[in-house]
Protein backbone atom coordinates (compact mmCIF):
# COMPACT_ATOMS: atom_id res chain seq x y z
CA UNK A 1 0.00 0.00 0.00
CA UNK A 2 3.13 2.59 0.80
CA UNK A 3 4.27 2.29 -2.62
CA UNK A 4 1.49 5.04 -4.29
CA UNK A 5 2.34 7.20 -1.55
CA UNK A 6 5.98 7.38 -2.21
CA UNK A 7 5.88 11.04 -4.30
CA UNK A 8 3.61 13.07 -1.76
CA UNK A 9 4.32 15.97 -4.59
CA UNK A 10 3.68 15.14 -7.19
CA UNK A 11 0.22 13.28 -5.77
CA UNK A 12 -2.19 16.42 -5.25
CA UNK A 13 -1.59 19.64 -2.47
CA UNK A 14 0.21 18.93 0.41
CA UNK A 15 -3.00 20.52 3.07
CA UNK A 16 -1.40 18.90 6.28
CA UNK A 17 1.93 18.15 7.14
CA UNK A 18 3.23 15.28 9.52
CA UNK A 19 3.89 17.97 12.09
CA UNK A 20 0.32 20.11 11.72
CA UNK A 21 -1.35 16.42 11.43
CA UNK A 22 0.37 16.07 14.88
CA UNK A 23 -0.67 19.12 16.71
CA UNK A 24 -4.03 19.31 15.17
CA UNK A 25 -4.56 16.22 16.76
CA UNK A 26 -2.90 17.51 19.96
CA UNK A 27 -5.56 20.25 19.88
CA UNK A 28 -8.39 18.04 19.63
CA UNK A 29 -7.13 16.05 22.57
CA UNK A 30 -7.15 19.15 24.93
CA UNK A 31 -10.70 20.56 23.51
CA UNK A 32 -12.18 17.02 24.01
CA UNK A 33 -10.88 16.99 28.11
CA UNK A 34 -11.71 20.69 28.05
CA UNK A 35 -15.26 20.13 27.17
CA UNK A 36 -16.08 16.98 29.10
CA UNK A 37 -15.89 16.65 32.91
CA UNK A 38 -16.30 12.56 32.80
CA UNK A 39 -14.40 10.71 30.98
CA UNK A 40 -14.72 9.89 27.60
CA UNK A 41 -14.67 6.86 25.37
CA UNK A 42 -12.91 7.38 22.41
CA UNK A 43 -14.33 5.21 19.27
CA UNK A 44 -12.78 5.47 15.97
CA UNK A 45 -14.63 4.27 12.66
CA UNK A 46 -12.62 2.11 10.37
CA UNK A 47 -10.80 2.42 8.81
CA UNK A 48 -8.67 5.23 9.16
CA UNK A 49 -10.71 6.49 11.89
CA UNK A 50 -9.82 3.96 14.14
CA UNK A 51 -5.47 4.74 14.16
CA UNK A 52 -6.64 8.77 14.63
CA UNK A 53 -8.93 7.08 18.07
CA UNK A 54 -5.55 5.05 18.87
CA UNK A 55 -3.89 8.36 18.81
CA UNK A 56 -5.90 10.50 20.56
CA UNK A 57 -6.96 8.06 23.58
CA UNK A 58 -2.78 8.15 23.91
CA UNK A 59 -2.60 11.03 24.00
CA UNK A 60 -5.41 11.82 26.60
CA UNK A 61 -4.22 8.71 28.68
CA UNK A 62 -0.89 10.89 28.43
CA UNK A 63 -2.23 14.40 29.08
CA UNK A 64 -3.99 13.34 32.30
CA UNK A 65 -2.38 10.18 32.90
CA UNK A 66 -4.96 8.25 33.30
CA UNK A 67 -6.65 5.19 31.15
CA UNK A 68 -8.72 5.91 28.23
CA UNK A 69 -11.34 3.85 27.20
CA UNK A 70 -10.49 3.15 22.93
CA UNK A 71 -12.52 1.28 21.16
CA UNK A 72 -13.56 0.47 16.83
CA UNK A 73 -16.71 0.74 15.32
CA UNK A 74 -17.56 -0.74 11.71
CA UNK A 75 -20.68 1.40 10.96
CA UNK A 76 -20.94 -0.61 6.72
CA UNK A 77 -24.02 -2.74 8.41
CA UNK A 78 -26.01 0.55 9.23
CA UNK A 79 -25.27 2.22 6.04
CA UNK A 80 -28.09 3.16 3.81
CA UNK A 81 -26.16 2.75 0.79
CA UNK A 82 -25.07 -1.37 1.19
CA UNK A 83 -24.01 -1.04 -2.41
CA UNK A 84 -21.17 1.09 -1.88
CA UNK A 85 -20.69 -0.61 1.61
CA UNK A 86 -19.96 -4.27 0.31
CA UNK A 87 -16.73 -2.75 -1.54
CA UNK A 88 -14.88 -3.92 1.50
CA UNK A 89 -15.58 -6.72 4.09
CA UNK A 90 -17.33 -6.18 7.30
CA UNK A 91 -14.69 -5.95 10.45
CA UNK A 92 -15.55 -6.86 13.83
CA UNK A 93 -16.42 -3.49 16.28
CA UNK A 94 -14.72 -3.81 19.58
CA UNK A 95 -16.34 -1.93 21.89
CA UNK A 96 -15.64 -3.66 25.49
CA UNK A 97 -16.33 -1.04 27.82
CA UNK A 98 -19.84 -0.05 28.95
CA UNK A 99 -20.90 2.75 26.84
CA UNK A 100 -24.18 3.70 28.86
CA UNK A 101 -24.50 7.44 30.68
CA UNK A 102 -20.88 8.74 29.70
CA UNK A 103 -19.80 10.51 26.76
CA UNK A 104 -18.61 8.87 23.88
CA UNK A 105 -16.76 10.89 21.59
CA UNK A 106 -16.77 9.22 17.37
CA UNK A 107 -13.50 9.42 15.83
CA UNK A 108 -12.91 9.56 11.95
CA UNK A 109 -10.42 11.02 9.18
CA UNK A 110 -13.03 13.18 6.64
CA UNK A 111 -16.21 14.80 7.24
CA UNK A 112 -17.97 14.47 3.71
CA UNK A 113 -21.73 13.70 2.97
CA UNK A 114 -22.36 12.77 6.97
CA UNK A 115 -23.44 9.22 6.01
CA UNK A 116 -20.96 6.82 7.77
CA UNK A 117 -21.70 9.76 10.95
CA UNK A 118 -25.46 9.05 10.39
CA UNK A 119 -25.03 5.16 10.24
CA UNK A 120 -22.33 5.01 13.33
CA UNK A 121 -24.80 6.88 15.43
CA UNK A 122 -27.12 4.23 14.73
CA UNK A 123 -24.20 1.46 15.15
CA UNK A 124 -23.19 2.77 18.77
CA UNK A 125 -26.79 2.43 19.74
CA UNK A 126 -26.77 -1.64 19.61
CA UNK A 127 -23.83 -1.36 21.85
CA UNK A 128 -25.59 1.33 24.58
CA UNK A 129 -26.85 4.44 25.52
CA UNK A 130 -24.06 7.16 25.81
CA UNK A 131 -24.83 10.59 27.82
CA UNK A 132 -23.59 12.39 24.94
CA UNK A 133 -22.19 11.92 21.86
CA UNK A 134 -19.48 13.81 19.97
CA UNK A 135 -17.65 13.82 16.47
CA UNK A 136 -14.09 14.35 16.28
CA UNK A 137 -12.72 14.30 12.03
CA UNK A 138 -9.34 15.34 11.07
CA UNK A 139 -10.78 17.32 7.82
CA UNK A 140 -14.09 18.42 7.61
CA UNK A 141 -14.14 19.22 3.47
CA UNK A 142 -17.98 20.36 3.43
CA UNK A 143 -20.64 18.94 0.81
CA UNK A 144 -22.91 17.09 3.92
CA UNK A 145 -26.01 15.89 2.76
CA UNK A 146 -27.24 15.23 6.31
CA UNK A 147 -27.54 17.45 9.30
CA UNK A 148 -24.72 16.43 11.29
CA UNK A 149 -21.64 18.37 12.01
CA UNK A 150 -18.04 17.99 13.85
CA UNK A 151 -17.87 19.05 17.56
CA UNK A 152 -14.00 18.71 16.71
CA UNK A 153 -12.32 19.61 13.59
CA UNK A 154 -8.27 19.36 12.63
CA UNK A 155 -8.86 21.36 9.53
CA UNK A 156 -11.96 22.93 7.65
CA UNK A 157 -11.26 22.39 3.99
CA UNK A 158 -13.58 23.80 1.56
CA UNK A 159 -13.30 21.12 -1.38
CA UNK A 160 -15.32 21.35 -4.80
CA UNK A 161 -16.96 18.05 -5.77
CA UNK A 162 -14.63 15.66 -7.56
CA UNK A 163 -11.55 16.52 -5.45
CA UNK A 164 -10.59 13.96 -3.29
CA UNK A 165 -9.08 14.50 0.56
CA UNK A 166 -6.97 11.69 0.94
CA UNK A 167 -5.73 11.08 4.81
CA UNK A 168 -2.36 9.38 5.30
CA UNK A 169 -1.06 7.72 8.18
CA UNK A 170 2.28 5.94 9.39
CA UNK A 171 -0.07 3.03 10.72
CA UNK A 172 -1.80 2.37 6.94
CA UNK A 173 0.35 4.59 4.64
CA UNK A 174 3.84 4.46 6.35
CA UNK A 175 3.51 8.59 6.60
CA UNK A 176 1.44 11.51 7.94
CA UNK A 177 -0.35 13.78 5.99
CA UNK A 178 -2.79 14.98 4.24
CA UNK A 179 -3.16 15.63 0.32
CA UNK A 180 -6.05 17.02 -1.67
CA UNK A 181 -6.69 15.77 -5.25
CA UNK A 182 -8.11 17.25 -8.24
CA UNK A 183 -10.36 15.38 -10.09
CA UNK A 184 -8.16 13.77 -12.58
CA UNK A 185 -6.18 12.44 -9.91
CA UNK A 186 -8.70 11.79 -7.58
CA UNK A 187 -10.15 9.33 -10.53
CA UNK A 188 -7.27 7.45 -11.15
CA UNK A 189 -6.80 7.48 -7.03
CA UNK A 190 -10.14 5.88 -7.11
CA UNK A 191 -8.42 2.83 -8.81
CA UNK A 192 -7.15 1.92 -5.42
CA UNK A 193 -9.06 0.88 -2.49
CA UNK A 194 -9.05 2.58 0.87
CA UNK A 195 -8.96 5.64 2.21
CA UNK A 196 -11.55 6.89 3.86
CA UNK A 197 -14.25 9.59 2.45
CA UNK A 198 -17.04 9.79 4.65
CA UNK B 1 -7.38 10.39 -19.54
CA UNK B 2 -8.66 9.40 -16.63
CA UNK B 3 -11.81 8.31 -17.95
CA UNK B 4 -10.16 5.53 -20.23
CA UNK B 5 -7.99 4.25 -17.37
CA UNK B 6 -10.86 4.28 -14.95
CA UNK B 7 -12.90 2.40 -17.63
CA UNK B 8 -10.24 -0.07 -19.00
CA UNK B 9 -8.78 -0.92 -14.89
CA UNK B 10 -11.99 -0.78 -13.01
CA UNK B 11 -14.25 -3.82 -12.85
CA UNK B 12 -17.65 -2.21 -14.11
CA UNK B 13 -19.90 -1.42 -11.16
CA UNK B 14 -23.55 -2.24 -11.38
CA UNK B 15 -25.23 0.28 -9.07
CA UNK B 16 -27.30 2.57 -10.05
CA UNK B 17 -25.37 3.73 -13.01
CA UNK B 18 -26.80 2.80 -15.78
CA UNK B 19 -30.31 4.10 -15.09
CA UNK B 20 -28.74 7.58 -14.32
CA UNK B 21 -27.40 9.28 -17.30
CA UNK B 22 -25.83 12.10 -15.16
CA UNK B 23 -23.53 9.49 -13.83
CA UNK B 24 -21.81 8.85 -17.14
CA UNK B 25 -20.85 12.49 -17.73
CA UNK B 26 -19.42 12.56 -13.66
CA UNK B 27 -15.88 11.99 -14.49
CA UNK B 28 -14.95 13.94 -17.75
CA UNK B 29 -14.81 17.68 -16.67
CA UNK B 30 -16.35 19.98 -16.60
CA UNK B 31 -18.00 17.81 -13.69
CA UNK B 32 -21.46 18.85 -13.12
CA UNK B 33 -23.10 19.00 -9.29
CA UNK B 34 -23.68 15.78 -7.55
CA UNK B 35 -27.34 15.38 -6.69
CA UNK B 36 -27.53 14.94 -2.62
CA UNK B 37 -27.55 11.03 -2.22
CA UNK B 38 -26.46 10.03 -5.65
CA UNK B 39 -23.46 7.61 -5.19
CA UNK B 40 -19.71 9.13 -5.96
CA UNK B 41 -18.32 8.04 -9.23
CA UNK B 42 -15.16 7.82 -7.99
CA UNK B 43 -15.26 5.42 -5.48
CA UNK B 44 -13.29 2.66 -5.30
CA UNK B 45 -13.54 -0.98 -7.22
CA UNK B 46 -14.51 -3.89 -5.49
CA UNK B 47 -12.39 -4.88 -3.00
CA UNK B 48 -9.89 -7.65 -4.10
CA UNK B 49 -11.17 -7.92 -7.53
CA UNK B 50 -14.65 -8.58 -6.57
CA UNK B 51 -16.68 -8.82 -10.24
CA UNK B 52 -19.59 -7.02 -8.88
CA UNK B 53 -21.91 -9.29 -10.78
CA UNK B 54 -22.60 -12.07 -8.63
CA UNK B 55 -26.13 -13.03 -8.59
CA UNK B 56 -26.08 -16.21 -7.38
CA UNK B 57 -23.94 -18.58 -5.07
CA UNK B 58 -24.34 -21.91 -6.66
CA UNK B 59 -21.25 -23.59 -6.34
CA UNK B 60 -17.56 -22.39 -5.28
CA UNK B 61 -15.85 -23.31 -8.54
CA UNK B 62 -16.42 -20.03 -10.31
CA UNK B 63 -15.30 -18.18 -7.02
CA UNK B 64 -11.88 -16.64 -6.89
CA UNK B 65 -9.49 -16.92 -4.22
CA UNK B 66 -10.38 -12.94 -3.75
CA UNK B 67 -14.24 -13.47 -3.58
CA UNK B 68 -13.46 -16.48 -1.04
CA UNK B 69 -11.19 -14.03 1.33
CA UNK B 70 -13.74 -11.58 1.20
CA UNK B 71 -16.81 -13.87 2.33
CA UNK B 72 -14.03 -15.43 5.14
CA UNK B 73 -13.57 -11.63 6.19
CA UNK B 74 -16.94 -10.29 6.22
CA UNK B 75 -17.74 -12.97 8.77
CA UNK B 76 -16.08 -12.01 11.44
CA UNK B 77 -17.38 -8.91 11.55
CA UNK B 78 -20.79 -11.10 10.91
CA UNK B 79 -19.56 -12.81 14.14
CA UNK B 80 -18.99 -10.02 16.08
CA UNK B 81 -22.66 -8.91 15.44
CA UNK B 82 -23.77 -12.64 16.78
CA UNK B 83 -21.50 -11.64 19.86
CA UNK B 84 -23.49 -8.57 21.25
CA UNK B 85 -26.30 -8.36 23.71
CA UNK B 86 -28.75 -6.97 20.71
CA UNK B 87 -27.67 -9.29 18.03
CA UNK B 88 -29.61 -6.89 14.86
CA UNK B 89 -29.20 -4.53 12.47
CA UNK B 90 -31.06 -2.56 9.86
CA UNK B 91 -28.89 -3.64 6.83
CA UNK B 92 -30.85 -5.91 5.09
CA UNK B 93 -34.43 -3.98 5.91
CA UNK B 94 -36.96 -4.38 3.23
CA UNK B 95 -35.09 -7.05 1.63
CA UNK B 96 -37.42 -11.09 1.49
CA UNK B 97 -35.19 -13.77 1.53
CA UNK B 98 -37.18 -17.51 0.81
CA UNK B 99 -36.23 -20.50 2.02
CA UNK B 100 -37.43 -23.67 -0.38
CA UNK B 101 -36.67 -26.65 0.69
CA UNK B 102 -37.34 -30.21 -0.98
CA UNK B 103 -34.93 -32.17 1.59
CA UNK B 104 -35.52 -32.15 5.35
CA UNK B 105 -32.88 -29.88 7.40
CA UNK B 106 -32.54 -28.42 10.32
CA UNK B 107 -29.03 -26.94 10.87
CA UNK B 108 -29.09 -25.27 7.00
CA UNK B 109 -32.26 -23.63 7.01
CA UNK B 110 -32.60 -22.26 10.57
CA UNK B 111 -29.01 -21.08 9.61
CA UNK B 112 -30.25 -19.17 7.26
CA UNK B 113 -33.23 -18.20 8.68
CA UNK B 114 -31.48 -16.54 11.88
CA UNK B 115 -29.33 -15.02 9.25
CA UNK B 116 -31.13 -12.76 7.32
CA UNK B 117 -33.59 -12.16 10.69
CA UNK B 118 -30.13 -10.77 12.12
CA UNK B 119 -29.68 -8.22 9.23
CA UNK B 120 -33.13 -7.37 9.63
CA UNK B 121 -34.24 -8.92 6.46
CA UNK B 122 -37.61 -10.85 6.45
CA UNK B 123 -37.66 -14.59 5.89
CA UNK B 124 -40.53 -16.60 4.75
CA UNK B 125 -39.63 -20.63 5.13
CA UNK B 126 -41.20 -23.14 2.61
CA UNK B 127 -40.88 -26.70 2.71
CA UNK B 128 -41.89 -28.79 0.33
CA UNK B 129 -44.14 -31.24 1.49
CA UNK B 130 -46.30 -28.22 3.25
CA UNK B 131 -46.62 -26.58 -0.10
CA UNK B 132 -48.13 -26.87 -3.78
CA UNK B 133 -45.58 -29.11 -4.49
CA UNK B 134 -47.41 -32.35 -2.70
CA UNK B 135 -50.28 -31.34 -5.20
CA UNK B 136 -47.75 -31.23 -8.68
CA UNK B 137 -46.98 -28.20 -9.58
CA UNK B 138 -43.94 -28.32 -11.48
CA UNK B 139 -40.12 -26.91 -10.22
CA UNK B 140 -40.82 -23.98 -12.49
CA UNK B 141 -43.77 -22.86 -11.62
CA UNK B 142 -43.24 -22.89 -8.05
CA UNK B 143 -40.42 -20.69 -7.99
CA UNK B 144 -42.25 -18.19 -10.50
CA UNK B 145 -45.40 -17.80 -8.09
CA UNK B 146 -42.80 -17.34 -5.59
CA UNK B 147 -40.94 -14.86 -7.05
CA UNK B 148 -44.14 -13.06 -8.07
CA UNK B 149 -44.38 -12.43 -4.66
CA UNK B 150 -41.51 -10.26 -4.42
CA UNK B 151 -38.70 -12.04 -3.39
CA UNK B 152 -35.13 -11.03 -3.31
CA UNK B 153 -33.02 -13.93 -2.32
CA UNK B 154 -33.95 -17.67 -3.03
CA UNK B 155 -32.37 -20.37 -0.57
CA UNK B 156 -32.90 -23.54 -2.17
CA UNK B 157 -32.63 -27.02 -1.09
CA UNK B 158 -33.35 -29.90 -4.14
CA UNK B 159 -33.03 -33.65 -3.98
CA UNK B 160 -31.76 -33.46 -7.85
CA UNK B 161 -28.25 -31.70 -8.65
CA UNK B 162 -28.19 -29.02 -10.81
CA UNK B 163 -31.68 -27.79 -9.61
CA UNK B 164 -30.36 -24.84 -8.35
CA UNK B 165 -28.81 -24.13 -11.55
CA UNK B 166 -31.93 -24.62 -13.71
CA UNK B 167 -33.81 -21.81 -11.68
CA UNK B 168 -31.07 -19.20 -11.27
CA UNK B 169 -31.41 -19.20 -14.93
CA UNK B 170 -35.48 -18.46 -14.83
CA UNK B 171 -35.71 -16.07 -11.79
CA UNK B 172 -34.47 -12.34 -11.25
CA UNK B 173 -33.86 -13.01 -7.33
CA UNK B 174 -30.64 -14.03 -6.36
CA UNK B 175 -30.13 -17.73 -5.61
CA UNK B 176 -28.17 -19.27 -3.26
CA UNK B 177 -27.42 -23.50 -3.52
CA UNK B 178 -28.34 -24.84 0.41
CA UNK B 179 -27.51 -28.27 -1.15
CA UNK B 180 -28.57 -29.77 -4.43
CA UNK B 181 -29.23 -33.61 -4.35
CA UNK B 182 -25.06 -35.19 -4.68
CA UNK B 183 -23.69 -32.05 -6.23
CA UNK B 184 -22.62 -28.60 -4.31
CA UNK B 185 -23.53 -27.31 -1.22
CA UNK B 186 -21.45 -23.87 -1.23
CA UNK B 187 -22.13 -22.40 2.25
CA UNK B 188 -21.22 -25.68 4.02
CA UNK B 189 -17.52 -25.78 2.37
CA UNK B 190 -17.20 -21.69 3.45
CA UNK B 191 -17.86 -22.43 6.86
CA UNK B 192 -15.48 -24.74 7.02
CA UNK B 193 -12.98 -23.15 5.58
CA UNK B 194 -13.56 -20.44 7.94
CA UNK B 195 -13.76 -22.40 10.86
CA UNK B 196 -10.29 -24.05 9.94
CA UNK B 197 -9.22 -20.67 9.83
CA UNK B 198 -10.19 -19.55 13.08
CA UNK B 199 -7.95 -22.52 14.49
CA UNK B 200 -4.95 -22.55 12.26
CA UNK B 201 -4.55 -19.20 10.49
CA UNK B 202 -4.19 -19.51 6.95
CA UNK B 203 -5.13 -22.88 5.27
CA UNK B 204 -2.67 -22.64 2.04
CA UNK B 205 0.04 -26.16 2.78
CA UNK B 206 -2.51 -27.26 5.46
CA UNK B 207 -3.19 -31.10 5.05
CA UNK B 208 -7.00 -31.61 5.11
CA UNK B 209 -8.28 -35.38 5.17
CA UNK B 210 -12.11 -36.13 4.20
CA UNK B 211 -13.15 -39.45 4.99
CA UNK B 212 -16.28 -41.03 4.15
CA UNK B 213 -18.62 -41.27 1.30
CA UNK B 214 -17.27 -38.90 -1.42
CA UNK B 215 -19.09 -40.17 -4.12
CA UNK B 216 -22.86 -38.79 -2.51
CA UNK B 217 -20.80 -36.16 -0.53
CA UNK B 218 -21.93 -32.88 -2.05
CA UNK B 219 -20.59 -31.18 1.10
CA UNK B 220 -16.79 -32.98 -0.31
CA UNK B 221 -17.23 -31.73 -3.48
CA UNK B 222 -17.97 -28.07 -2.41
CA UNK B 223 -15.34 -28.50 0.55
CA UNK B 224 -12.76 -29.71 -1.97
CA UNK B 225 -13.37 -26.59 -5.16
CA UNK B 226 -12.81 -24.33 -1.41
CA UNK B 227 -9.48 -25.98 0.03
CA UNK B 228 -7.79 -26.44 -3.64
CA UNK B 229 -8.89 -22.40 -4.33
CA UNK B 230 -7.16 -21.56 -0.61
CA UNK B 231 -3.85 -24.18 -1.44
CA UNK B 232 -4.49 -26.73 1.18
CA UNK B 233 -3.39 -30.25 0.65
CA UNK B 234 -6.24 -32.30 0.48
CA UNK B 235 -6.32 -36.03 1.25
CA UNK B 236 -9.63 -37.92 0.82
CA UNK B 237 -10.32 -42.02 2.02
CA UNK B 238 -13.34 -43.79 1.31
CA UNK B 239 -14.65 -47.17 0.56
CA UNK B 240 -13.86 -47.83 -3.31
CA UNK B 241 -17.70 -47.91 -3.86
CA UNK B 242 -18.17 -44.94 -2.66
CA UNK B 243 -15.39 -42.97 -4.35
CA UNK B 244 -16.21 -40.45 -7.46
CA UNK B 245 -15.96 -41.92 -10.53
CA UNK B 246 -12.93 -40.60 -11.34
CA UNK B 247 -11.17 -41.08 -8.32
CA UNK B 248 -11.48 -44.77 -8.41
CA UNK B 249 -8.91 -47.32 -9.13
CA UNK B 250 -8.29 -47.85 -12.44
CA UNK B 251 -10.02 -44.55 -13.63
CA UNK B 252 -9.05 -41.58 -15.62
CA UNK B 253 -9.39 -37.82 -14.04
CA UNK B 254 -10.93 -35.43 -15.71
CA UNK B 255 -9.24 -32.12 -15.59
CA UNK B 256 -12.21 -30.04 -14.73
CA UNK B 257 -13.50 -32.35 -12.20
CA UNK B 258 -13.76 -30.85 -8.45
CA UNK B 259 -11.32 -34.02 -7.26
CA UNK B 260 -8.44 -32.97 -9.70
CA UNK B 261 -5.53 -32.92 -7.67
CA UNK B 262 -6.63 -34.66 -4.72
CA UNK B 263 -4.64 -37.61 -3.05
CA UNK B 264 -6.55 -41.01 -2.74
CA UNK B 265 -5.41 -43.25 -0.08
CA UNK B 266 -7.06 -46.51 0.66
CA UNK B 267 -6.09 -47.41 4.38
CA UNK B 268 -7.72 -44.71 6.81
CA UNK B 269 -4.60 -44.86 9.15
CA UNK B 270 -2.04 -43.55 6.35
CA UNK B 271 -4.28 -40.82 5.20
CA UNK B 272 -5.08 -39.29 8.65
CA UNK B 273 -1.37 -39.13 9.04
CA UNK B 274 -0.13 -35.94 9.75
CA UNK B 275 -3.27 -34.39 9.20
CA UNK B 276 -4.42 -30.80 10.77
CA UNK B 277 -7.86 -31.15 9.72
CA UNK B 278 -10.03 -34.41 9.89
CA UNK B 279 -13.15 -34.24 8.22
CA UNK B 280 -15.79 -37.52 8.67
CA UNK B 281 -18.64 -37.06 6.21
CA UNK B 282 -22.19 -38.40 7.22
CA UNK B 283 -23.36 -41.78 6.00
CA UNK B 284 -26.44 -40.83 4.10
CA UNK B 285 -28.55 -43.81 4.65
CA UNK B 286 -30.91 -42.04 2.18
CA UNK B 287 -28.85 -42.58 -0.43
CA UNK B 288 -27.43 -46.21 0.14
CA UNK B 289 -30.03 -48.23 -1.42
CA UNK B 290 -27.74 -49.03 -4.64
CA UNK B 291 -25.72 -51.50 -2.54
CA UNK B 292 -22.50 -49.43 -2.86
CA UNK B 293 -22.29 -49.70 1.11
CA UNK B 294 -22.44 -53.64 2.21
CA UNK B 295 -23.00 -53.16 5.79
CA UNK B 296 -22.43 -50.29 8.26
CA UNK B 297 -20.68 -51.76 11.08
CA UNK B 298 -18.35 -53.17 8.51
CA UNK B 299 -17.95 -49.03 7.78
CA UNK B 300 -17.48 -48.12 11.30
CA UNK B 301 -14.93 -50.93 11.49
CA UNK B 302 -13.06 -49.78 8.28
CA UNK B 303 -13.50 -45.79 7.92
CA UNK B 304 -15.14 -44.57 11.62
CA UNK B 305 -13.00 -41.74 13.39
CA UNK B 306 -12.55 -43.13 16.70
CA UNK B 307 -9.95 -41.47 19.66
CA UNK B 308 -7.04 -44.46 18.04
CA UNK B 309 -7.55 -43.20 14.74
CA UNK B 310 -7.66 -39.17 15.59
CA UNK B 311 -4.24 -39.95 17.47
CA UNK B 312 -2.18 -40.38 14.35
CA UNK B 313 -3.40 -37.49 12.88
CA UNK B 314 -1.19 -34.31 14.21
CA UNK B 315 -1.25 -33.17 17.86
CA UNK B 316 -4.47 -30.79 18.30
CA UNK B 317 -5.89 -31.21 14.77
CA UNK B 318 -9.22 -30.37 14.18
CA UNK B 319 -12.05 -33.05 13.95
CA UNK B 320 -15.20 -31.42 11.89
CA UNK B 321 -18.53 -32.91 10.57
CA UNK B 322 -21.01 -31.50 8.37
CA UNK B 323 -24.06 -32.86 10.71
CA UNK B 324 -25.99 -34.53 11.41
CA UNK B 325 -24.22 -37.45 13.09
CA UNK B 326 -24.77 -40.72 13.02
CA UNK B 327 -22.93 -41.25 16.30
CA UNK B 328 -20.86 -44.74 16.49
CA UNK B 329 -20.56 -45.04 12.53
CA UNK B 330 -18.58 -42.36 10.60
CA UNK B 331 -17.48 -40.94 14.25
CA UNK B 332 -17.36 -42.35 17.85
CA UNK B 333 -19.33 -40.04 20.57
CA UNK B 334 -16.16 -39.39 22.61
CA UNK B 335 -14.12 -37.86 19.75
CA UNK B 336 -17.57 -36.51 18.42
CA UNK B 337 -17.60 -34.70 21.78
CA UNK B 338 -14.30 -34.41 22.75
CA UNK B 339 -11.60 -31.61 22.78
CA UNK B 340 -10.40 -31.53 19.19
CA UNK B 341 -13.91 -31.41 17.77
CA UNK B 342 -15.16 -28.18 16.50
CA UNK B 343 -18.49 -29.36 15.59
CA UNK B 344 -21.13 -27.10 17.11
CA UNK B 345 -18.53 -24.06 16.67
CA UNK B 346 -19.23 -25.20 12.62
CA UNK B 347 -22.91 -24.44 13.38
CA UNK B 348 -22.78 -21.34 14.79
CA UNK B 349 -19.58 -19.85 12.00
CA UNK B 350 -22.91 -21.32 9.36
CA UNK B 351 -24.88 -18.14 10.73
CA UNK B 352 -22.09 -15.78 10.52
CA UNK B 353 -21.15 -17.04 6.99
CA UNK B 354 -24.64 -16.94 5.83
CA UNK B 355 -25.07 -13.42 7.15
CA UNK B 356 -21.92 -12.40 4.58
CA UNK B 357 -23.48 -14.06 1.69
CA UNK B 358 -27.20 -12.68 1.86
CA UNK B 359 -25.19 -9.01 2.69
CA UNK B 360 -22.91 -9.89 -0.29
CA UNK B 361 -25.98 -10.76 -2.78
CA UNK B 362 -28.69 -8.02 -1.88
CA UNK B 363 -25.91 -5.03 -1.79
CA UNK B 364 -25.89 -6.12 -5.30
CA UNK B 365 -29.15 -6.74 -5.87
CA UNK B 366 -30.09 -3.26 -4.78
CA UNK B 367 -28.16 -1.52 -7.25
CA UNK B 368 -27.86 -3.92 -9.97
CA UNK B 369 -31.36 -3.43 -11.39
Amino acid sequence: MSQRHDGLENQGRLIMSAEQLRRALVRISHEILERNERPVAIVGLHSRGVELARRIADLITSIEGVETDFGTLDPRLYRDDPDSASIKPVVPSEITFPVDGRPVVLVDDVLYTGRTIRAALDAIRDFGRPSSIQLAVLVDRGHRELPIRADYVGKNVPTAWGEEVRVMLEEVDGTDGVTLLRQSEATAYSLNPGGGQS
Amino acid sequence: MARTRAATTTPERPQGQSDNPENETVQAPPAPRRKPGQARPNQPPMFGGLSGSRRNVLDLDDFSKEEIEHILLSADGMNEVLSRDVRKTPTLRGKTILTLFFENSTRTRVSFEQAGKVLGADVINVSASASSVSKGESLLNTVRTLEAMKIDVLVMRHPHSGAPYFVASKIDAAVVNAGDGTHAHPTQSLLDLYTMRRHLGDIAGKKVTIIGDLHFSRVARSDVWGLRKMGAEVTVCGPPTLLPYGLRPGTEQDESAAFTGVKVVDRVEEALEGADVVMALRIQRERQDSGNLPDLREYSKLYGINSERLALASPGALLMHPGPMNEGIEISSDVAHGAQAVIEEQVSNGVAIRMAVLYMLCARSRGGE
